[in-house]
């Protein structure tokens, strides 16, 4: 029998520094997604195509949620609908006792139209509007404040329904090991957010009984949740001693850091991130420094990407190939930042969907807008590639299918895996139709 | 005597250039060994990684996959390298390999490839971003320092700790800094380098020592030697030193293994504040998780540290701790150029691997 | 020098790697380059080289062995091995 032919392919030995971290690639092959070849996918719903995974859905938020209850009395997840907010995900992680947790009108309503009740959707947000807060009010959700502008609209909208309704502070912290993230919510060191609760509880037209802090996103030191934990039960003891008002929740946000690789991180996001039970035991370490043996408040999570990141990937198709001035094999994809906008902070893991043969080398991946920025994956060790080709970029389930830019090319198809191998759209491919239809013609032209 | 070391030990960390990695100086320890038998395959990043060609060294190489490919790329490469060579000892040497190996701890084992590393929560305890709160632990000083996700925070610290600081990347390199711009520009370095978080530690003025020291994992000290560097290359490398005697020093690095339950090999930065060999004055200012690239002094001293090592990831017993070391025994590093064959290279760039029976074994 | 006495010079193992005693570099080529180089070494004109692949190697319908001969005369002749 013949050897296979793959592509000739020649890599000149740069003279450079040797370094502790040469090169060698290992190419895994990704042709099946949930057991269903790739392939299959593909002819089914088209290319580019974005997958999901129920069951790696489920297991991630099943497993956070044991995490939790090993350690934690009273809890709650919201799931965060910024990070995902398609329907059929946002069902399945319902479907496994998350609530929502939203911080628009908007996302307020895609809740509602999935049945969740009032009283299970946390309203987040530094921007609400007065209709939005009488929404909320209307169906029972909990309404968290930013700054005192909303603490004025929130006391207006209550005084006008004529309800006291129970609401939530948002606190910063500014000396977490964390970047700063102290543009939202009431600073706990310098004492805005001690005020603020005086100032509502002096008012009385509010009940407060959450405070809520969010600690940053991607936070890859656990650490800071201990630190935050801490801090914010020590503001709810100390609200308890002097004004006599009761905690009943201290919400500690979201920003659990999926496996992932940033882009400015050396080691892989699957060394550097800490699992869920690393984060968990950090919060009921902060607590217990804070609260001892005592009771301790119902804990909200709103963990979104390290929940969804993983159980979603985009398959895409080689266009073509071409050769960069310095060397570099430059790959054209069907799918680009438009689709992908995590592109631009992860080094986001590329796998050949078919069997590939030959010398890897650097390679980037470039999507088809015609824009300079539209760069997939820069510089990652391949085997050459066919137009025809296809691909798998891994773990793009967080935020894609929300920041994604209808741009150049229209949306492909969204489709989920279901636990038997079965399948379904979730989302249809748009069409020129899609996004014509909001388009209006004046007369005169 | 020790019963005779028969295993296929493969050693990473071949690059021996002016910013040695430990691997090259590890492999010959376990030579030195007068009851070794065994065969030690060299395990580096790039093919012309110098102990490749270090003549008599090695009984053959490989190239490894980058520790960025992570820890399935590397299980996958030694799964084809036990195949290759009959692998029953890994010691890996570069910080960047440690996490992902102590993780990977029973996978190897299941390969038949034994391992003496610590655990990732030792590892992680022992991290720089983490060294302040091992300052908690009985027995451990360490200077203040506090791990920044971004410049802005740079101003405070420089208030807190006064200058100079020292600017230390999460994985590599540290830097005094004498002024404020100074303090920028390394964070700016460290960033783009390492990545966040970057570390700034308050500058003790005093003397530098470093401890080699093995732990058997229960948090007793299998052996340890203290040297002090005589002298250092422009990155800051020792490039010779000598062995002391001072038991303060070893009492903190036992007083570490003994806080961390440390499995494995490990190094201690000291700084002995205005030079006092005191437990007051003595404060830990780096921990790093594997062989420091002078150990072959441990063994030429008289404690073979790697050696031993090897033996205790085989499950051997042996009598601990080991013999105290010759004291005043110095190390200097010198450069020589070796003679090399062209098909090392052409080998260990076409294939990625040098076979055993090659020139250099 | 002409193309084929100036690919005589160079070193090439069975492995696929490449030594240019003339410039010093070394080069990794895979299995289809090392058998175009060979032919090149022996004289063979790139349109004989690629006949020549289709009859040594299993091809599919995509492969398109032309563009590719040419593509790796290109990369030599970037690297001065062929002029």
């Amino acid at each position: 029998m013949k050897p296979r032919y793959e592509r000739p392919v020649i890599v000149r030995h740069q003279v450079g520094s040797i370094s502790k971290f040469g090169s060698r690639p290992s190419i895994r092959v990704y042709d099946k997604f949930e057991g269903v070849p790739i392939a299959d996918l593909v002819s089914a719903y088209g290319s580019p195509l974005i997958l999901f995974s129920e069951r790696l859905l489920r297991e991630r938020m099943r497993e956070l949620r044991d995490q939790m209850a090993t350690r934690i009395p009273r809890f709650t997840i919201g799931w965060s609908y910024k990070t995902n907010y398609l329907g059929a995900v946002c069902r399945v992680l319902h479907q496994e006792g998350a609530w929502a947790e939203v911080v628009s009108g908007l996302e307020m309503q895609m809740a509602l139209r999935l049945g969740m009740p009032g009283h299970q959707i946390l309203f987040n947000g530094p921007a609400k509007t007065d209709a939005e807060l009488e929404m909320a009010f209307t169906k029972g959700a909990h309404v968290q404040m930013d700054h005192m502008d909303e603490v004025a609209l929130v006391e207006k909208v209550a005084e006008r329904m004529g309800i006291r309704p129970k609401v939530g502070i948002r606190v910063n912290m500014t000396e977490l090991p964390t970047q700063s993230w102290d543009r939202f919510g009431f600073n706990l060191e310098n004492g805005s957010a001690l005020e603020a609760a005086r100032r509502i509880v002096r008012r009385g037209v509010l009940e407060i009984d959450t405070l809520h802090i969010h600690v940053g996103t991607f936070v890859q030191d656990a650490d800071a949740y201990r630190l935050a934990a801490k801090g914010i039960a020590n503001l709810a003891k100390q609200l308890r001693d002097e004004s006599n008002v009761s905690i009943d929740t201290i919400d500690m946000g979201g920003g659990f850091a999926s496996r992932n690789t940033l882009q400015s991180q050396y080691l892989p996001g699957e060394q550097a991130t800490p699992s869920f039970s690393q984060y968990v035991e950090k919060i009921a370490a902060g607590l217990d420094e804070a609260y001892g043996g005592a009771e301790w408040p119902r804990i909200v999570l709103e963990t979104g990407r390290a929940i969804v990141d993983d159980s979603g990937i985009l398959v895409a198709s080689v266009v073509g190939n071409k050769r960069l001035t310095d060397g570099r094999r430059a790959v054209i994809i069907d799918a680009g930042v438009n689709l992908l906008p995590t592109a631009w902070w992860y080094r986001h893991d590329v796998f050949p969907a078919q069997d590939v043969h030959g010398t890897a080398e650097p390679t980037v991946f470039v999507g088809p807008l015609c824009m300079n920025i539209d760069v997939v994956r820069d510089r990652i060790l391949f085997p050459a590639l066919k137009a025809g080709d296809r691909v798998v970029v891994g773990r793009i389930g967080a935020y894609n299918v929300t920041q994604w830019m209808q741009f150049i090319t229209a949306r492909p198809n969204v489709v989920m895996v279901g636990l038997d191998g079965n399948h379904a759209i979730i989302r249809r491919a748009e069409t020129v139709e899609t996004l014509v239809q909001q388009e209006e013609m004046p007369a005169w032209l | 005597m020790n019963s005779p070391l028969t295993a296929t030990i493969a050693v990473t960390g071949m690059n021996a250039t002016d910013n040695p990695a430990p691997g090259v100086p590890v492999a010959r320890a376990l030579r030195l060994d007068p009851s070794f038998q065994g065969r030690i395959i060299g395990l580096g990043y790039d093919p012309l990684d110098p102990g490749f060609y270090a003549t008599g060294l090695l009984d053959g190489g490989a190239i490894l996959p980058l520790p960025s490919a992570g820890r399935e790329a590397l299980l996958h490469r030694m799964r084809e390298l036990v195949a290759q060579f009959g692998i029953t000892v890994f010691i890996p040497t570069l910080d960047s390999e440690i996490r992902a190996v102590a993780s990977l701890r029973d996978e190897l084992l299941a390969l038949g490839v034994h391992t003496f590393v610590p655990t990732v929560d030792a590892i992680d305890r022992s991290s720089k971003p983490q060294l302040p709160k091992l300052g908690a632990e009985p027995g451990v000083n360490v200077p203040e320092s506090e791990p920044l996700m971004s410049a802005d925070g740079l101003g405070k610290l420089i208030k807190k700790f006064e200058l100079p600081v020292v600017v230390k990347g999460v994985y590599y390199g540290a830097y005094v800094c004498y002024t404020e711009a100074d303090a920028l520009a390394s964070f700016r370095y460290y960033e783009a380098t390492w990545g966040l978080p970057v570390i700034v530690q308050r500058h003790l003025d005093g003397d530098e020592y470093n401890v080699c020291a093995l732990g058997d994992g229960t948090g007793a000290t299998v052996g340890a030697v203290a040297m002090r560097k005589l002298a250092l290359t422009d990155k800051g490398k020792g490039w010779s030193g000598v062995t002391v005697s001072s038991p303060a020093l070893l009492e903190l690095a036992a007083a570490v293994i003994r806080a961390l339950k440390w499995r494995g090999p490990l190094e201690v930065e000291i700084m002995a504040a205005k030079g006092e060999m005191t437990a007051d004055s003595l404060h830990v200012i780096e921990i790093n998780p594997r062989f420091p690239a002078w150990c072959y002094l441990t063994a030429a001293a008289g404690q073979n540290l790697p050696s031993a090592c090897a033996r205790l990831a085989l499950g051997e017993r042996i009598a601990t701790p080991l013999p105290a070391y010759k004291t005043g025994q110095m190390f200097v590093r010198i450069s020589l150029d070796q003679v090399a064959d062209m098909s090392t290279f052409g080998q260990l760039s076409a294939l990625g691997i040098l076979p055993f029976a090659t020139p250099s074994a | 020098m002409s193309n084929t006495e100036r690919l005589r010079e160079l070193a090439i193992s069975d492995a696929g790697f490449v030594f240019d005693p003339l410039t010093g570099h070394t080069y990794n080529v895979n299995g289809t380059a090392l058998a175009v180089l060979r032919s090149l070494k022996e004289g063979a004109t790139p349109e004989a080289v690629i006949a020549a692949l289709h009859e040594q190697f299993e091809t599919e319908p995509e492969d398109d062995i032309a563009r590719d001969v040419y593509e790796l005369v290109g990369r030599l002749r970037e690297h001065g091995l062929v002029k």
